[in-house]
């Protein structure tokens, strides 16, 4: 196991910049999820920590040793890729024991690793089959087998589980859980999928163009938002977001008023945002008043699109008794659970 | 009466079915008539050489296809003829060692093409491909001048070592690198494999229908040379077999019944090959989008 911490970190494609000089410090033992976008960087991160990228500028420190100009095969990681990278013709041993290739240990020994590994992972029985004769769960399982007999400082993990049906996905996501309790190993693990950082990270990495948004665990970034993006990022359905303008102790939206202190000069644009989940669709009058547009039932829930005064929001109802599209209904919402964000998009509270 | 209407749809679906495939289908019938077109253009002088290695020399410019007095003669003077061997043999050493050499070569150069990014990487791959439009025979003559220069004329080296690496075969095998996804390299890479290991125990074995494919259009093509070799070669001890054939015409008479038959007894091990590794050829041709 390692600490692993990023300083200052930058990459650039000639003159184009993709990575802005990003600080990180991941602790030992911690699972940490880069999150973001399609072209954020988080990949690029990923790569340039296992050597497989150059270093633009910036330091990269595994353990207590600068890795910067060190070969990936002597930075003690292993990595996970999207396809699982997994050797066709090579059978489940052979694959789980690539690995060791290049190591040192006796013949017997690496036989045993393999073996163990096996057994973790509950593929000992498919140990003789090829990658074409397994299900696309079992094949990640060799990914990370391959990853675990090394028996890195650190693990990385570049979007495992993005080849995965969803219910494959939810049945992997538990596992590495649990694996990373098992081995307790460092493991940096990059998703497009806030679910996935949401429910697997110690802490959450936000990203977006090259520049790190906010580090924090999953409860943080999801009700102390830093800003708009990591706001609309993280949380499924988004947080719903209305334009308001602040005067004296109140701000104005959607036609109502909404008393809250900001350190806000009056006249102040402010962005205002309310989860769906904090947002209940009321039968008595409350703070806000729509119309049903849309009704998504979810089962347990529906979520209601909801029409007010121009705005589309969404809220969850009941799922069993939601209502009708086209009805009048009331919004109710708690100030304390209420988002406040400047122009710029920082959070105000 | 719901059988007998069951019965009369069968009918009427079999019916159905079997005019559009059977012969009544116009479609079908101009197809199968092509088709079979080719394969007499195809396959005619393969038989007509099988025809006439039995033939008598009397017969030889009588088209018939079943030779009127069958005789295995030209056989037995060909196989007792020790020189057929030694082409033979020269042969199987030529096609062999630039096989085996090509092979290696060309899929070094066209994985480093493919995978790493250097400097100058995209005009030495179109310096290599230009090759490909140069015929044979306009390079005989640089050949020759170089064999001439560092004394390979008349010797194996000499005849082998243009095709030693060849310009189609670096491409293609480029192009069937290009189906390894990279991640599969870097994981080697941090598995702590080299360069040449990741190429070796990594990337060769993922395009092995490639290297089939490549080992065999090459093997065929050197089997069947037959100008650079006769040019480079002097003494008849490293003749190959094409070139060797040519010594049963001589300057008044050509017995064709002798180089039919050399001929059809040097078909043997290209039909071998051919029937083994038939499928890899045909994926091979499919996916590389070429023309053998």
């Amino acid at each position: 196991m390692a600490t692993v911490s990023i300083q200052n970190l930058v990459k650039a494609y000639g003159k184009t910049e993709v990575l802005h000089g990003i600080n990180l410090d991941v602790a030992d033992g911690e699972f940490v999820v880069f999150v973001g976008p399609s072209g954020c960087g988080k990949s690029t991160t990923l790569r340039m920590i296992a050597g497989l990228e150059e270093v633009s500028g910036g330091e990269i420190v595994i353990g207590e040793r600068v890795v910067n100009h060190l070969e990936p095969k002597d930075r003690n990681i292993a990595m996970v890729f999207q396809n699982y990278a997994i050797y066709p013709h090579m059978s489940v041993r052979k694959n789980i024991g690539f690995g060791l290739r290049t190591s040192k240990l006796p013949k017997a020994d690496k036989e045993k690793r393999i073996n163990e590994v096996a057994a973790i992972l509950s593929m000992t029985d498919y140990l003789d089959r090829k990658p074409a004769q397994l299900s696309g769960g079992q094949r990640q399982r060799v990914a990370i087998g391959r990853a675990m007999v090394r028996d890195p400082a650190v693990f990385l993990f570049d979007e495992p589980l993005s080849n995965l049906d969803a219910q494959l996905r939810t049945q992997m996501r538990l596992e590495i859980k649990k694996l990373h309790q098992r081995v307790g190993t460092t493991i940096i693990f990059v998703t497009h999928d806030q679910v996935e950082a949401m429910t697997m990270a110690d802490r959450i990495v936000i990203m977006k163009d090259g520049h790190i948004q906010q580090v924090g665990t999953p409860a943080e970034v999801f009700h102390q938002p830093a800003n708009v993006f990591v706001a609309q990022f993280i949380g499924a359905p988004s947080m719903n977001l209305l334009d308001g303008v602040y005067s004296g102790g109140e701000i104005a939206v959607a036609g109502r008023r909404v008393a809250v202190a900001l350190p806000l000069p009056d006249g102040a644009a402010v962005t205002v945002g309310i989860r769906p989940d904090d947002l209940r669709v009321s039968a008595e009058p409350a703070l806000f008043e729509g119309v049903v547009n849309v009704l998504e039932p979810l089962g347990a829930e529906t979520l209601a699109h909801i029409d007010i005064g121009g705005r589309d929001v969404i809220a969850r109802a009941d799922g069993r008794a939601p209502p009708p599209v086209g009805a009048r209904v009331y919004l109710a919402a708690d100030t304390a659970n209420m988002h406040f964000f400047a122009p710029s998009g920082e959070a105000l509270r | 009466m719901a059988d007998t209407q069951i019965r009369a749809s069968a009918d009427a679906l079999l019916r159905a079915r079997a005019s559009a495939r059977g012969p009544r289908d116009p479609a079908a019938v101009i197809r199968w008539t092509l088709l079979a077109m080719g394969a007499i253009v195809m396959v005619m002088p393969i038989v007509y050489m099988l025809s006439a290695s039995f033939k008598y020399p009397y017969e030889m410019y009588n088209l018939n296809i079943i030779p009127k007095e069958p005789t295995a003669e030209n056989y037995t003077y060909v196989l007792s003829d020790g020189r057929f061997y030694r082409w033979f043999l020269n042969s199987f050493i030529v096609a062999t060692c630039t096989t085996v050499s090509a092979v290696f070569f060309d899929a070094l150069v066209g994985y480093a093409l493919c995978k790493f990014r250097f400097r100058g990487r995209y005009i030495v791959f179109i310096a290599i491909l230009s090759t490909l439009m140069i015929p044979t025979e306009m390079l005989v003559i640089p050949w020759y001048l170089m064999s001439r220069t560092f004394g390979w004329l008349d010797t194996y080296w000499g005849i082998m070592f243009p095709g030693m690496m060849t310009a189609f075969g670096t491409f293609l095998m480029k192009q069937f690198f290009e189906t390894v996804p990279d991640d599969f390299l870097e994981a080697a890479r941090i598995d702590g494999l080299n360069e040449f290991q990741i190429w070796w125990s990594v990337a060769l074995p993922m395009v092995t229908p490639a290297l089939s494919a490549l080992a065999i259009f090459i093997f065929l093509g050197n089997w069947t040379a037959f100008i650079w070799p006769l040019i480079v070669t002097n003494s008849q001890e490293l003749y190959t077999l094409p070139v060797g054939l040519t010594t049963f015409s001589v300057e008044q008479t050509v017995d064709w019944e002798l180089i039919m038959t050399g001929a059809a007894l040097a078909t043997i091990p290209t039909l071998i090959v051919f029937l083994i590794f038939q499928r890899y050829i045909i994926r091979g041709i499919a996916m590389a989008g070429l023309k053998g």
